[in-house]
Parts: C-alpha cells; sequence; structure tokens
C-alpha cells in the first residue's frame, strides 16, 4: 500500500486546474500529480505513490548515511 | 535504475550484514513497521543474514490488514446497490469480510472498480453522471494526502456523485499501543520511511521519551533496511534512544509540509478502531465536518448497522503486534492460503502471512500436517 517508486521528472502541465508533470520511470512514462510535491521541476527525482509525488529526493541526503555509517555506497 | 539499484547492490548488502554481526554484544529484538518492509525482508533473506545479531519482528504497517471487517461489509453492501460504483487499491478487493471479498461481490453483478490513484475515481464520477461513486479510502499517512487532494478536486469541479468511504490509518498511535502492552519485547523499531515522508519523524519524539526505544525512519530496498538496522543497533549498543532518520533521500523531520496541509484541510484525528488489534486512541482520521457531504457513511445511512464475523481461528491480531510468526499460527498454510485465507494478512501483498507462504516454502512444509 505504501509502496512508492522514483521517477524523474520530464515536464510540468497543468490539467482540470491541478499540477501534474510528465514523469520517466526507466522509460515507461505516466502523468503524476504534483499537488503533493508542488516544488518538484524538470529534471527532478520525484518518488510516487498512487498517482501522486510524495517529495522530491535528495541525492545528498543520501550520501550522508552511507558515509555517517562507514559502509561503501552500493553500486548505481 | 538510479535510486533503485545502488540499494540493491550485493556488496554493499553483504558488508552491511557483516557489520550488524560484529557490532552486536546482544541479540537485539527490532520491528521493522512496514508490511512493505517485511515483504523485502524476507524476499532477499535479510533476516536470516543477521539472524545471531537481531530478531526482527513484523509489524502492523499493512494499512489493508487493519482495516476493519465491518468495513469491508458496508463497501459489499454498498456494492451490491445498483446505482452505486464501488472503487478502491486492488490489494483492497481481496480481503475477506463477512461474506467473500470485493471480487466475490464483483463476480455477483456489482460494479467494483480498481483504481490505481484516488483521482481515478474521481474521473469516473465525471465520467458516469448517473452513478453513484462510493471510494473505499484506505491507506497510512503516505495515502491520505492523494485522498484529500482528489476530495477538494471532487468540490472544486462541483461534483455530487462523488463519497469516500474511509478508513485511514495512523501509525504512531499504533506504536505507542503496542509499546505499552505488557507482553512487548521491542528494543527498537524501524519507523516505515514513506509514512515519515509526509508526516516527518517529530510524532516519535514522545515515544522515544517515554519508552526509551530508538526510532530509526528507514527506506524499503535491501540496503535501506540493513542501515536501519545497523542505526539502531549502534544506539542500543551505546544505551541510545534517539529518532534517526535512514532515508534520508526521502524523509525530513518535518515532512512535507505541501501534503500535510492537504491532510489538514480535509481530515482530523479519530479513534479508530483496527482488525484484529481492536480501538487505537487518535488511531485514524475522518473527513472535517466541513467535508461530511463526502462521506459515504453519511449519506448511505440507509445501511445501518452492519455486524460483522470474523473468524475466530483466526489469529492476524497476534500477527499484526510481532506477538506471533505466522508459521507459527496453527492455520498457517493449512486452514488458511492465499487461495482461502482466514484474515487479510495471507491476502495483502504487505501482509506477513502473505510473506512466510510467498518466500519461505520450508516453514509452509513444517507447519503443514
Amino acid at each position: 500500500m505504501c509502496l512508492a517508486v522514483p521517477g524523474r521528472v520530464l515536464e510540468c502541465l497543468e490539467r482540470d486546474g491541478l499540477r501534474f508533470a510528465r514523469v520517466d520511470f526507466g522509460g515507461v512514462r505516466k502523468e503524476i500529480c504534483l499537488e503533493t510535491a508542488p516544488e518538484a521541476g524538470p529534471g527532478d527525482w520525484v518518488l510516487v505513490h498512487v498517482g501522486f509525488a510524495l517529495r522530491v529526493l535528495d541525492e545528498a541526503a543520501a550520501r550522508e548515511v552511507c558515509e555517517a555509517l562507514g559502509v561503501p555506497e552500493g553500486r548505481a | 535504475m538510479k535510486f533503485v539499484d545502488e540499494y540493491r547492490d550485493p556488496a554493499a548488502i553483504l558488508a552491511l550484514a557483516s557489520r550488524i554481526r560484529d557490532e552486536a554484544t546482544q541479540r537485539w529484538t527490532l520491528m521493522e513497521v512496514c508490511g512493505g518492509q517485511t515483504h523485502a525482508i524476507l524476499a532477499s533473506g535479510l533476516d536470516s543474514m543477521i539472524e545471531s545479531a537481531v530478531e526482527l519482528l513484523h509489524g502492523p504497517g499493512c494499512p489493508v490488514c487493519v482495516t476493519p471487517v465491518e468495513t469491508l461489509d458496508r463497501a459489499q453492501a454498498l456494492a451490491a446497490l445498483s446505482d452505486v460504483m464501488l472503487c478502491s487499491f486492488g490489494d483492497m478487493l481481496r480481503v475477506p469480510g463477512s461474506n467473500g471479498n470485493l471480487f466475490d461481490a464483483r463476480a455477483r453483478g456489482a460494479d467494483v472498480r480498481v483504481v490505481y490513484s484516488p483521482l481515478d475515481a474521481v474521473r469516473l464520477a465525471a465520467a458516469n453522471p448517473e452513478r453513484r461513486v462510493v471510494f473505499l479510502a484506505v491507506g497510512f499517512e503516505t495515502t491520505v494526502p492523494a485522498v484529500a487532494a482528489a476530495v477538494r478536486h471532487a468540490r472544486a469541479r462541483g461534483l455530487s456523485n462523488f463519497w469516500l468511504l474511509t478508513s485511514h490509518v495512523r501509525v504512531p498511535p499504533a506504536l505507542a499501543a503496542i509499546l505499552s502492552a505488557p507482553e512487548t519485547r521491542i528494543d527498537a523499531f524501524l519507523a516505515a520511511g514513506h509514512v515519515c515522508s509526509i508526516m516527518g519523524t517529530q510524532e516519535y519524539e514522545p515515544l522515544v521519551a517515554r519508552y526509551r526505544v530508538p526510532i530509526v525512519a528507514t527506506g524499503f530496498e535491501p540496503r535501506d533496511i540493513l542501515e536501519g538496522v545497523l542505526l539502531a543497533v549502534r544506539q542500543l549498543e551505546r544505551g541510545q534512544a534517539r529518532v534517526e532518520i535512514q532515508y534520508r533521500r526521502a524523509v525530513r523531520p518535518e515532512g512535507n509540509p505541501a501534503a500535510r496541509a492537504l491532510v489538514e484541510e480535509v481530515f482530523e484525528i479519530v479513534d479508530r478502531p483496527w482488525r484484529g488489534i481492536g480501538v487505537v486512541s487518535s488511531g485514524g482520521l475522518a473527513l472535517r465536518a466541513d467535508w461530511s457531504a463526502f462521506d459515504a457513511e453519511r449519506v448511505f445511512a440507509e445501511l445501518g448497522e452492519i455486524s460483522a464475523l470474523e473468524p475466530p481461528e483466526c489469529r492476524a491480531g497476534d500477527v499484526l503486534r510481532g506477538l506471533l510468526r505466522p508459521p507459527a499460527c496453527p492455520e498457517f498454510g493449512r486452514g488458511c492460503t492465499p487461495e482461502r485465507p482466514l484474515g487479510a494478512p495471507m491476502v495483502s501483498s504487505e501482509g506477513a502471512c502473505a510473506a512466510y507462504y510467498r518466500y519461505r516454502p520450508v516453514d509452509c512444509l513444517e507447519a503443514s500436517p
């Protein structure tokens, strides 16, 4: 239920008066509602749940954890 | 894919597991809150990799599992009305009520639709003005902002044929209920990362202060989970109890302010019954008075009281509180299978029983007569 998938914002648009974005999920493209993450813009990675962006993903913050733990970062 | 593959890297996972085993001077008991984490743990065998250092108990984080039977029965009664179109997430439709599930209701001719997003249900209402469209709204804090946005959108479009049958639940009160139970033996929690993406971590501070348990907001990939475990074990080894964030790419202490504002506008905190657990004080969310025109329970009051039946042999409540491992249930794999479930955890994609059934065939063999 709380499953969320990361995707990259291609472009922002409007649908029926709501903020939306076209988001690329490794080749699959879907329109995602940005009412819950209005700060997202093209190029941002967002975490998507039930058609809505939960938030913009923060890559720099992710690296802090690896450094704090002293365990090697995984290979992307 | 970025933000996924690097969190499944075997070398990093093995290094973390070894670090956990090295740093633990005793065996600690941790509970992962979210059923998505439970499935990741069993699918990757993380529990066996750190077995000597950590016992993982599986928590109540399966909204489908804790949705009361009364709500499911009410959804079935609504779906049986000839002008009603009942929509929900696919996972919800497989869960058994007193008299079969919503797929059975569909087989009997009811108009039951699977939607991916709450906005899809609003679109169905707009496209079918002659139908009364009810969205069975389940989910934790992760899902509530999407539902709030959908209701706002229905109002903005002036729709008068869209309602919610609400069964939203909140995680922190459930953790408080688990911690205050005398039989609890949990040393630390891995909190559900996506709930924290929305709500942040401030709600956990009073729990940490009161019960002296570390709470680590943790993600869902194998490396996330072992990082969360390692952070929790380090706190325990040092005698600390703090709120900490492992899932930093997606969680900030303050959560997501835009999403929280949506929830705050449309929903208010209420006491709510959790299936198998009982009434959890402040454990749910309901539509505010200003939004009650969208409340299916108010509008379809003609259905009256629903008396639900729960199979007495189902021990889902004990499973959801981490008191019983699914394979230890006398019915597991015998009287209860995904094809013929007694309770929701055997069919939900986040249910602990379903996870063992799917990923631990050996346990299932041992459980069978």
